[in-house]
């Protein structure tokens, strides 16, 4: 085995010698290199954050025919720096009234419920944190932590816009890990697994060809998860200002904001992986697994940037608008999805892949288009209840 | 003493300190939040024991749903979020009373087994324990009969709770 092919081990390997050499335990040589394998994991997700603000600002301007940053360095490129160090060099206040230790914590909760998510992330068939047997679960409960941290930083702040805002984007999120739990069964169906490694594995077609309307249901749960438009209510800023970080300054804002960005961009990852065969593209995969780092982190930085382009292209909902979206529709959508997904598969696992393909593509259209048959009439009745009454109410005057 | 033992320390005293803490704090969304660091230590214990799965779970469901929802209950329910009156009354003792007979019980009855003083058994290479779990629940010489009761009665719990929200037209 040379280094090029399993470039983790080796260098794990060849660090716990040299610990190993100086004296040390065996197990703590291992619990050493183990936690500075994290350490520099962590460390290149925050240097991949700072260049996040950039693509994002750029990305941004170009949809609303504007240029972004380009005064400092090629192309703007060392303008997030500079953002970062007047983050840095902000006063940071604490607002009167302000539980202290509570105000002080939800941020870094925050940046722990995303970075906590690379932990099950398989950058190539060799390199990834663990191979949890539950990894899709792993998701939602890392993002039940952000849902924590949110209702923390909007409670903390002793403010009362903050706190609305905290409810409302702690509703969303709460209801969106719903259809999201339902829509991650799918890929779990598929591959037999829900360990992310074998979901990846088990992609020889891609699940996005199999279950087109989970992979639309799943990214439009994540960017609810995200907090991002049309799902952004926590921040209207006509009624209360900007959220549940409202009385955060400096470098606390700076983790909420950091954080929102990675999360955006580790959920292209996460549908990159369980839709879009993650670091598999066609058998590149196997020269090496640098290339498969490349091809993953290519394939969530194209996730991300449809996230953006959803973000800056739909206009912001209203909560009930939205909230109802969620339970009366996009739910129950997910969950008659799974079922139908199982009976099918357990009705066509023995059959030809030409028939498997076919039944599963066949099924996801069926039950996109009697939903959306169902919600055209229930529309209408609304609104011809709606027109109902307006006649009423003309009558009258 | 093995690493794994002195972690297992380690987080039940923090467990079994925030518990403590649940219920002598005074200000009730400190309390819940105490909740959620008591439940974090439950689930690095399944964690311990080679439970992942159920830990997992023991996040998603505790802490993002029911910690959640008590913290909303809290801030929805009570204008002054701490607590006046006295934190005990006068029949505290028959309380711990109770709990320490129960601790010695079970203490009693869990040092006459066998496998009180034994280490785990190393999982074998390859045991998934998730596929083994899905399959123990649908199994019908297993535990397929109180996964449904149970299934059963979350659903008219569920059905219950939207009858009272239910406003008839």
């Amino acid at each position: 085995m040379n280094f090029w092919n399993d470039p983790l081990k080796i260098a794990a390997d060849w660090l716990t010698g040299i610990f190993v050499g100086w004296g040390m335990n065996d197990t703590a040589a291992h619990v050493l290199v183990a936690f500075l394998g994290v350490l520099i994991l962590i460390s290149i997700l925050m240097v991949v954050d700072i260049f996040l603000v950039w693509i994002e600002r750029k990305v941004v301007a170009r949809f609303q025919d504007r240029i972004g940053p380009n005064r400092l360095g090629p192309f703007g490129l060392i303008q997030p720096f500079a953002d970062i160090i007047k983050l840095m060099i902000k006063e940071d206040t604490t607002p009167d009234g302000a539980d202290k230790v509570v105000y002080n914590l939800a941020p870094m909760l925050s940046m722990m419920s995303v970075l906590i998510l690379w932990a099950v992330v398989p950058l190539a068939p060799v390199m990834l944190g663990v191979d949890l047997n539950a990894g899709a679960l792993f998701i939602i409960a890392a993002g039940s932590i952000g849902t924590l941290s949110i209702i923390m930083a909007g409670w903390s702040s002793n403010n009362k816009f903050s706190v609305i805002g905290a409810f409302r984007q702690v509703a969303v999120m709460v209801s969106f890990e719903i259809p999201m739990l339902a829509t991650l069964l799918i890929p779990t169906i598929f591959a037999g697994s829900m360990g992310m490694n074998a979901i990846i594995q088990g992609q020889d077609i891609w699940f996005v060809l199999l279950s087109p309307l989970a992979a639309l249901i799943f990214l439009i749960a994540a960017i609810a998860e995200l907090g991002r438009a049309p799902f952004d209510l926590a921040e209207g800023e006509s009624e209360l200002v900007s959220g549940y970080n409202i009385e955060y300054s400096g470098m606390k804002f700076g983790m909420f904001y950091a954080g929102e960005l990675l999360h955006a961009f580790t959920f292209g990852g996460f549908w990159a992986i369980f839709f879009f065969g993650g670091y598999r593209f066609f058998g590149l995969e196997k020269v090496s697994p640098f290339l498969a780092i490349a091809i993953v982190l290519l394939k969530a930085l194209v996730g991300y940037w449809i996230i953006m382009w959803v973000k800056y292209t739909v206009m912001r909902i209203r909560i009930d608008q939205m909230l109802a979206f969620n339970w009366k529709f996009l739910t129950p959508v997910a969950f008659v999805l799974v079922m139908v997904t199982a009976l099918m598969n357990a009705l066509l696992r023995e059959a030809s892949s030409g028939l498997y393909i076919t039944g599963m593509i066949l099924s996801n259209i069926i039950v996109g288009w009697v939903s959306l048959e169902i919600v055209r009439s229930m529309s209408r009745k609304e609104r011809e209840r709606v027109e109902g009454v307006k006649q009423v109410v003309e009558a009258h005057h | 003493m093995t690493a794994e033992q002195i972690i297992f320390l380690i987080v039940a005293g923090v467990t079994l300190a925030s518990a403590l803490l649940v219920v002598t704090t005074r200000n009730l969304v400190h309390a819940a939040l105490w909740l959620v660091a008591t439940l974090f230590g439950v689930a690095i214990i399944y964690a311990i024991l080679n439970a992942g799965f159920i830990a997992v779970v023991q996040v998603v469901v505790y802490i993002g749903a029911i910690a959640i929802l008590f913290i909303f209950a809290v801030m929805l329910t009570r204008r002054e979020l701490r607590d006046n009156t006295p934190q005990l009354n006068r029949n505290w003792w028959s309380g711990a009373l109770v709990a320490v007979l129960t601790f010695a019980g079970l203490a009693s009855l869990l040092s006459r087994w066998s496998g009180f003083s034994k280490t785990a058994a190393a999982l074998p290479s390859g045991f998934d324990a998730v596929a083994e779990l899905g399959n123990q629940l649908v199994s019908p010489d297993a535990f397929v009969l109180p996964f449904e009761v149970a299934s059963v009665l979350l659903l008219a719990a569920m059905v219950g709770a939207v009858y009272v929200a239910f406003t008839r037209k």
